[in-house]
């Protein structure tokens, strides 16, 4: 008996080896090309960063850069401010959009295939440089002032907005939901992603359920409720994380774009790190706080 | 044939009257709801499609077609000299090889090395495995922006261990080549990495464990149940993951910027498309002046055309696999 525990002990001890050794690139990875950088930047957001030949100093100067980041910079608070409310929105309507959309794919109908490959298409090809690219020139920016002066008459949500607005019922809440609308190209190629994780959760949920709430007398619109949602809670969560970041990690991010201003232009390594710093903790905090009110309302089915 | 399809209707009419009128309603409402599906998809994909139709468009027209308003689609005296003028301007050939081994070599090394790690946090029980599954989710979750200041000196003066400034007085400078990210890819650091490893652990994850314990019986060791047996099943997974690494270092501006400063890759030379255009036109013309706004547009959604094209061929081929096993494969948490 006490030969067989040890035995097991020592295979149990086997696999932790093995275990170990395939992760352990993870671990040389994350402590060589993430720990250090991390607790380097960290000490250099309080520092002062000389650049000399061969070698860089760093003056310790307390929270100087942090200060001058929220009082000194002229832009910075209100880029956060700006991204921070368009991050949320835009998450809400990502999250929505690409529920309902994986909603109707998951639906049986002719050329299913087709439609769900042009909807992942965005996956593939508005990644990276290609997404910005529209934007992100000085030169689009000049045409894009005369094409929207141009088309703010002909559109149909402007005429609708303006027929909205003249009969006043809640102008405010409008005007964002109008905002939202205007960007729905925007939302369509970032939900791709979001779409996949979606489509994964509804197959997972056995067709059984649908037929005995159907027998039972469900509505569609019940089992929506009663069985959709919370069979695929947990995507939302996985999801809403997700979008925040992607949001976060775009190239077209202005706070970003600011950093990498005053990195490389300015030379202001110390100045940079702060901002950054700045910006992942409010982003660390939404998406712990949120998550953790998300997962209250996660339904496990096990 | 028609026979059983008029007797077909009539019973329809007859089972409607039977069911009082339930079963036309039904029918009704459920030609309704295809219809409306069929406006809202068809709306959304065009939504989607229209930015690259316009840009196809775009690319064929003469500067006479681009200016004259009575042109929108398709173009009065087609030309390819956009593509060339575009081939010429980033350098294509160049840029495309060594786009395509970076990506290439890259992807490979990425998907090998986050495979093993995946595997490994699926399958193994080992001490503070939660505390290190906490570092990949953190790792997805920590921009890269934030870290990038530092890597930026870091691989500036590379060392390690001190050791090459011992022995002779200066440290590496490894910026601008391509070395710190094949080191940072081997380490699981590059971009999005840390995703593929949580989509391949949840793979692995869902593999019986009486498949590992057969396997064990009949003799085979931890390497081998894990070449013979997990890998061959876990195809689908990795191809999905690698076109994902694929595409997106393709498609990749910060990684790029940051370390590969002075190879020629075809997503840098797409971003300074536009600039080129300008020192060449200048110099063709040989006095400054900017460039005309559509035709600057024109080059630019040419440029655009030919860096994704293999993209896109790339998905056509592989497009319903990769659909088909994200989904089913249930990314779960």
């Amino acid at each position: 008996m006490k030969k067989q525990q040890n035995k097991l002990a020592g295979l149990q001890k086997q696999k932790a080896i093995a275990g170990y050794i395939f992760i352990s690139p993870f671990i040389i990875g994350f402590l060589m090309f993430m720990v250090k950088p991390l607790l380097q930047s960290l000490y250099m957001s309080f520092c002062e960063v000389e650049l000399a030949a061969g070698t860089f100093n760093m003056v310790w100067q307390g929270i100087e850069k942090y200060r001058y980041a929220f009082r000194g910079d002229a832009d910075f608070n209100r880029l956060v401010v700006e991204e921070f409310v368009q991050m949320m929105i835009n998450s809400v309507a990502i999250m929505v959009f690409s529920f309902f959309v994986s909603l109707i794919l998951n639906q049986e109908f002719k050329g299913r295939a087709l439609v769900r490959a042009v909807f992942f298409l965005p996956v593939i090809l508005s990644s990276g440089i290609v997404l910005g690219l529209d934007t992100n020139n000085s030169l689009m920016d000049t045409i894009q002032v005369s094409v929207q002066e141009a088309a703010s008459g002909v559109s149909v949500t402007g005429a609708l907005e303006s027929i909205l607005r003249t009969a006043g019922i809640g102008v405010r809440a409008f005007e964002k939901v109008f905002e939202v609308i205007d960007q729905i190209y925007d939302i369509a190629i970032a939900s791709g992603i979001q779409i996949i994780i979606f489509l994964s959760g509804l197959q997972t949920i056995s067709s059984s359920m649908y037929e005995a709430a159907d027998i039972e007398g469900c509505t569609a619109w019940e089992s929506l409720w009663k069985i959709t949602f919370p069979m695929i809670s947990s995507m939302f969560l996985v999801n809403w994380i997700y979008t925040i970041i992607d949001y976060c990690m775009r190239d077209t991010n202005q706070v970003i774009e600011k950093v990498q201003t005053v990195m490389i232009q300015n030379i202001n390594y110390g100045l940079a790190s702060a901002m950054s710093w700045i910006y992942f903790v409010i982003m660390i905090a939404f998406v712990g706080i949120t998550s953790l009110l998300i997962s209250k309302g996660v339904y496990y089915y096990d | 044939m028609t026979k059983t399809k008029v007797k077909q209707d009539s019973s329809f009419w007859e089972r409607n009257r039977k069911s009082e009128g339930y079963l036309l309603r039904k029918t009704i409402f459920k030609y309704a709801v295809s219809i409306a599906r069929f406006i809202l998809l068809f709306g959304m994909c065009f939504l989607i499609l229209q930015p690259i139709l316009n840009k196809i468009s775009v690319s064929f027209m003469t500067l006479d077609d681009i200016y004259n308003p009575t042109i929108v689609l398709i173009p009065e005296h087609p030309t390819t000299e956009h593509y060339k003028l575009a081939y010429q301007l980033m350098d294509y050939k160049n840029a495309f090889i060594n786009s395509m081994v970076i990506s290439l070599t890259i992807a490979i090394v990425q998907i090998t090395v986050t495979t093993l790690v995946g595997y490994g946090f699926a399958r193994f029980d080992f001490p503070f495995k939660k505390f290190w599954f906490a570092c990949v989710m953190m790792v997805i979750l920590i921009p890269p922006q934030t870290i990038s200041i530092s890597l930026h000196l870091h691989f500036r003066y590379f060392d390690i261990l001190g050791l090459h400034k011992l022995l002779t007085g200066d440290s590496i400078n490894l910026r601008g080549s391509v070395l710190p990210y094949y080191l940072m890819s081997l380490g699981c650091m590059g971009l999005k990495n840390g995703l593929y490893i949580y989509m391949i652990r949840q793979f692995f994850r869902n593999i019986p464990k009486e498949l590992e314990e057969a396997a064990y019986v009949d003799g085979c060791g931890t390497l081998m149940t894990f070449v013979r047996i997990m890998l061959p099943d876990a195809k689908p997974i990795l191809t999905s993951c690698f076109l994902f690494a694929f595409v997106w270092q393709w498609t990749d501006g910060f990684y790029s910027k940051l370390f590969l400063g002075n190879v020629s890759l075809l997503s840098r030379n797409l971003d300074t498309l536009v600039d080129t255009l300008g020192t060449y036109l200048m110099r063709i013309l040989g006095i400054k002046s900017t460039v005309p706004p559509a035709y600057g547009n024109a080059i630019l959604a040419t440029g655009t055309l030919m860096f994704i094209m293999p993209l896109i061929i790339l998905y056509l081929f592989a497009q319903r696999g990769f659909v088909e096993s994200l989904s089913s494969s249930g990314i779960k948490m």
